[in-house]
């Protein structure tokens, strides 16, 4: 089997249009979340999300691009430009051929559904732009990102909800372990700020007017954030014959499915994904320094990832560092695992552990050290990344630094 | 009425192909000025919304249309006519 390495890493969040300016957002413990702003917001009663506010779409692309693209695509690939830059691999000739793009989303075009159902349903027109099918597609942003990159290996889309990127990520270091692809470009991108999207959450009722508080007594819900975050992997031997900057290399990865129920978390599923991703990266459960855990800030998601944290860790629990990002960057649903990577890729690569922000009390069902308000500074060598997606489908994400 | 239609379909196809409208002339082809079938299709969309009218083109089949959509004149001429239809 190939060993797989990250080799460039990119991303657009609320936190920044950037690596580096997320980053810094992190180390400095800041919070995105926010008022948002869009169409018919006055007729929702959930209106904070991590809104991207920052980018301007026409800066970045053509018109004609523009004309394809849906919000959760120009995510997607302008995020892809800075991962592939960073990586300085050019895809020509045989490379290409052995090179895909594996995405994940939940949502995929939803902007384009929502503002072409106002169209016709709202303002009862009865002509909608030429383009909606292939902009609102679920695999609109994979097949962008491959057509401005010349990848021509395997490529698709995941939609496992919430766990799409890490699922999506998990098949590209498949790919390349097995030797199938030399370089896979992977990750996930989500643009669902919007009148429908958030419509639809509020009626689920899980979802927090005020803020994202993971693992603290007064958390009430979820915030959606949106954005992309895309990532170079690489099998290793390709990668140091070039002389590649290597940011970490993924060591394994695992999958379950709790068989349970659509919405409700389940302990054991979430513990069997964290245990087979250890076997996989043979890896012991001491090893691991810090897990950016999937905590939603729902009371049931931040109870149940405690208990199977600490099932699989047992003594090693107390130690390990464990930290929501969503408390900055809002859940980004099918994108979220690819932003948390970039945690997890900062925190091996420069010690900087990023924080669950906005803690307020300690909840004894969520007893870890989850990093509360302040970034800290200390050195890892293993890492993790979890995701429990609605429907009861996990996925972890084993790393080590190199 | 003619030349503000004519003057507006040039508008419209010069900027779906990124030229300036003195570089589009009613004698071109649409291959010509380098317009593609996703080029000409939103053009055709914008077409319509402006003039808040239906054109028979068929996408699959360019050749197909009730009108031959490969020459700027006949496509003003097409969008003429249905204009005028609309008026009256």
């Amino acid at each position: 089997m190939k060993r797989v390495v990250v080799t460039g890493q990119g991303t657009i969040n609320a936190l920044g249009i950037d690596v580096a300016s997320t980053i810094q957002a992190m180390s400095e413990s800041r919070c995105a979340i926010g008022q948002m702003e869009f169409t018919d917001i006055n007729r929702l009663n959930i209106r904070i999300g991590g809104q991207i506010k920052n980018f301007d779409p026409k800066e970045y692309f053509e018109r004609q691009e523009l004309s394809l693209y849906d919000r959760f695509t120009q995510f997607a690939v302008f995020a892809a430009r800075e991962a592939i830059l960073q990586s300085g691999l050019i895809f020509e000739g045989e490379l290409s051929h052995y090179s895909g793009v594996i995405l994940g989303t939940a949502g995929g075009g939803l902007q384009t559904q929502d503002e072409s159902y106002r169209a016709v349903y709202q303002e009862g027109k009865n002509r909608v732009h030429p383009f909606i099918v292939p902009r609102l597609m679920n695999n609109a942003a994979v097949s962008h990102v491959s057509m401005a990159n010349n990848l021509k290996g395997p490529s698709f889309t995941v939609s496992t909800a919430c766990a799409s990127s890490n699922h999506a990520i998990g098949q590209a270091f498949h790919l390349v372990r097995s030797g199938a692809a030399q370089v896979m470009i992977t990750g996930g991108s989500e643009s669902m700020l919007c009148f429908g999207g958030i419509k639809a959450w509020e009626g689920l009722r899980v979802m927090s007017h005020d803020g994202c508080r993971p693992f603290c007594a007064t958390r009430n819900g979820m915030v959606q954030g949106e954005g992309a975050a895309i990532f170079v992997f690489e099998e290793y031997e390709h990668a140091r014959a070039r002389g590649a900057l290597i940011l970490a290399e993924i060591s394994g990865f695992a999958m379950t499915s709790d068989a349970a129920d659509i919405v409700m978390p389940s302990i054991g599923g979430a513990r069997r994904a964290i245990l087979a991703a250890l076997k996989d990266a043979k890896m012991n459960p001491e090893e691991i320094g810090y897990i950016n855990a999937h905590g939603t800030g729902t009371v049931a998601n931040d109870k149940t990832e405690t208990s199977a944290i600490k099932e699989v860790f047992k003594g090693h629990a107390k130690n390990l560092m464990v930290s929501s990002t969503k408390s900055m960057h809002g859940h980004l649903i099918g994108g979220t695992g690819a932003v948390e990577l970039i945690a997890c890729i900062a925190a091996l690569k420069d010690g900087m552990i990023a924080p669950t922000v906005g803690y307020e009390k300690a909840d004894p069902n969520c007893d870890l050290d989850i990093i509360p308000n302040h970034a800290r500074d200390k050195k890892v060598s293993a890492v993790m990344s979890n995701a429990f997606a609605f429907g009861g489908l996990n996925a972890v994400i084993a790393l080590r630094s190199i | 009425m003619t030349n503000a239609v004519q003057d507006k379909v040039i508008k419209i196809i010069a900027e779906q192909a990124m030229l300036d409208t003195s570089e589009v002339s009613i004698d071109m082809l649409i291959e010509d000025i380098g317009l593609d079938s996703l080029g000409l299709v939103e053009a055709i969309f914008s077409i319509e919304e402006y003039f808040e009218i239906d054109i028979p083109f068929n996408a699959n089949d360019p050749a197909a249309s009730e009108f031959d959509v490969s020459k700027i004149k006949t496509i003003i001429n097409a969008i003429e006519e249905l204009v005028s239809a609309k008026v009256n």
